[in-house]
């Protein structure tokens, strides 16, 4: 693209291209990049790259049912005689939508709130948001979340506003402690001295200065969301049989241990690979802008 | 500010906390579609036994009356009745709590101790092959599930090494010690029952190291990073230059001011261990506060499953003010009550 008309494009694009530079330098966060996108890959197309795409769902076929892994079944059976790398495949999606939708639920009114507690700190606002952030964070997540799903009705809809309703206190802290102390700086003051808007000061002043933080620990919570969801679905509160859902297939082959190890180990360390790759990029994040606070 | 005071404005605002907690607990376990009583008492009870349950617990009366009756039963300590065990809630608080004490204390303790030590280690001895070796277990760590360990440790040391055992508190031909504490392991050593504490010791093992792997990861990668850091320093040079000790340099002038982000998290990491003993628990059969919430979750039992989280709420909070004065006592910039994050 040709950015030389607009300076600010242009440094911005010169600025994501040093970024990259020293992101891409580094073989571990490339690793990590690379994980994220084979999954996201393998996710996207599950139905055209799986070899069975049928056995994503309701599929029986007991001649070939609890087979170890082999040419024909790289993962093995399941009960059911389904392709577990097929159903690893579908599962996949299953994990990377948890993490995107409630990302996308709670970044925003999580970093609002934060924005607004932190600039307005020592006022009756920060009071009222920053004790209400307390009370979500007084139990962890995934109790609250658990009490939550057992109140509804079981299903990957319902886990994800159970994560959600629990997750946003985190950025709302993250951000409140960004921007009550962006708040004094010189830039922001003389925004204030100009007599620019609120809402001017508060999302083109503080803002742009905790999106590097705000990027990063949504990346290494990409990870941390699809634990919990794979631990909702484990104890059967999330996503229901015959969805395809790694914690469910994680659960399920529990049962078949020692055994037929496959139907357990795979899903397992599909979840791991996952959420690494979310992990290794985040690291990387951190690395690339010197973040100490996330 | 004095200690006192911090301690009292820190227990104001636990209190204030917990009211919020209690509110939030409350409207989630209420606003559930289907009828509690429904469910405890099956489908084939009469009518007015359902109509007479929903009375006794006030399921007929508005919500904020309902809140009043359940608030000013929990601060005498009267949880209601759980609908599934038939017996007080606080009872089966006092059963099941000791043995995920037990659990989580033991867990708690091999986090600290061998994330602080492997963090330790590895930050001293930066970039060799020991600190590559941690920094890779950090990962794994970091990103298994523990109910994956948990399933993986009773796979390999229940069935195909078998030398551990994988299901409850003590093996059945052990007598249980006389119950002082509530926690078998501690039970067993105050009366000298040497071999009930060996027994329950190995009982404990395996559930409390899938628990305590993922917070070690977090606590040896932050550990690691500001030692290297730290050693990095001039202060540390200037100590060595002068001549003191190796060891004192390596104890007093760098592990423990390098310890205040590690313990600041330990608060946090020791909740994620408990909200973790929910899966544990269910998968080594382990007779604790954590099993028997989780079954009051699936059994939508709303009395134990507000009690749950209650109790819980109350156990983080002390947790976290035992942490803040840790941390007060590492580092005597942080004056108790001052503002953090700054």
């Amino acid at each position: 693209m040709n950015y030389s008309r607009n300076p600010l494009l242009k440094r911005r694009a010169e600025g994501f291209k040093k970024g990259w530079y020293k992101f891409s330098r580094n073989p571990v966060s490339v690793l990590g990049l690379f994980f994220v996108l084979t999954v996201s890959f393998l996710a996207i197309f599950a139905p055209y790259v799986s070899p069975y795409p049928t056995h994503a769902s309701r599929f029986v076929n007991f001649a070939e049912a609890g087979q170890p892994p082999s040419l024909k079944h790289l993962f093995g059976t399941d009960v059911f005689g389904r392709d577990i790398l097929s159903r690893v495949f579908f599962g996949f999606r299953y994990s990377l939508m948890m993490g995107v939708v409630v990302l996308s639920l709670v970044v925003i009114p999580g970093v609002v709130l934060g924005l607004v507690a932190g600039y307005y700190r020592g006022t009756w606002i920060d009071t009222v948001i920053m004790r209400t952030t307390d009370i979500f964070l007084a139990v962890p997540p995934l109790i609250l979340a658990l009490a939550i799903c057992s109140v509804l009705t079981p299903s990957v809809f319902n886990a994800m506003m159970a994560v959600s309703l629990m997750w946003w206190p985190w950025y709302t802290r993250l951000v409140y402690g960004l921007s009550s102390s962006l708040r004094t700086e010189f830039f922001v003051q003389a925004a204030e001295v100009t007599g620019a808007s609120r809402s001017h000061i508060l999302f083109r002043e503080i803002l742009p200065n905790c999106v590097s933080s705000i990027f990063t620990k949504m990346s290494l919570d990409m990870g941390w969301v699809i634990l919990i969801g794979s631990a909702l679905s484990f104890v059967g509160l999330g996503a229901q049989p015959p969805i395809p859902d790694l914690g469910t297939m994680v659960a399920d082959g529990a049962k078949y241990l020692p055994d037929q190890w496959w139907i357990t180990i795979f899903p397992a360390l599909a979840i791991m690979i996952t959420v690494l790759g979310f992990n290794l990029i985040g690291d990387g994040f951190r690395d690339l802008f010197a973040l100490e606070e996330v | 500010m004095s200690m006192l005071k911090f301690l009292g404005k820190r227990l104001a605002l636990s209190l204030f906390v917990l009211f919020g907690l209690s509110i939030l607990i409350f409207t989630i376990s209420r606003v559930l579609p289907g009828d509690p009583v429904r469910m405890a008492l099956g489908s084939r009870a009469p009518q007015w036994a359902v109509d007479n349950l929903r009375e006794q617990m006030h399921l007929n009366d508005p919500l904020y009356a309902q809140y009043y009756y359940w608030l000013a039963g929990a601060v005498r300590g009267d949880l209601g009745q759980s609908l599934f065990t038939r017996r007080a809630v606080i009872e089966d608080v006092r059963e099941f709590l000791p043995a995920t004490m037990e659990l989580a204390l033991f867990a708690g303790v091999i986090m600290a101790v061998f994330g602080i030590l492997l963090g330790a280690v590895s930050g001293r001895y930066s970039n060799t092959w020991i600190d590559n070796s941690v920094r890779i277990f950090s990962y794994i760590g970091i990103v298994t599930p523990s109910f994956v360990f948990a399933i993986l440790f009773l796979l390999l040391f229940g069935y195909v090494l078998n030398v551990l055992p994988t299901m409850g508190r003590l093996s059945p031909w052990i007598a249980r010690p006389p119950v002082i504490t509530g926690m078998v392991s501690l039970d067993a050593l105050l009366s000298g029952n040497f071999a009930a504490f060996g027994d329950a010791i190995k009982h404990l093992l395996l559930p409390a190291v899938s628990l305590a792997l993922g917070g070690m990861a977090q606590e040896a990668r932050i550990t690691r990073s500001t030692i290297s850091d730290n050693l990095r320093k001039d202060y540390i040079a200037s100590a060595k230059g002068f001549g003191v000790p190796e060891r004192l340099v390596m104890f007093k002038y760098l592990l423990k001011p390098s310890l205040i982000p590690t313990v600041s998290i330990l608060g946090l990491d020791f909740a994620s261990l408990i909200g973790n003993a929910f899966l544990v628990e269910l998968i080594f059969n382990w007779p604790g506060f954590s099993r028997y919430g989780i079954h009051a979750m699936l059994n939508k039992d709303l009395n134990a499953v507000s009690a749950v989280v209650m109790v819980l709420g109350v156990i983080f909070i002390i947790v976290n003010i035992l942490v803040d004065l840790i941390v007060a006592w590492l580092d005597p910039r942080i004056r108790l009550g001052a503002e953090r994050g700054k």
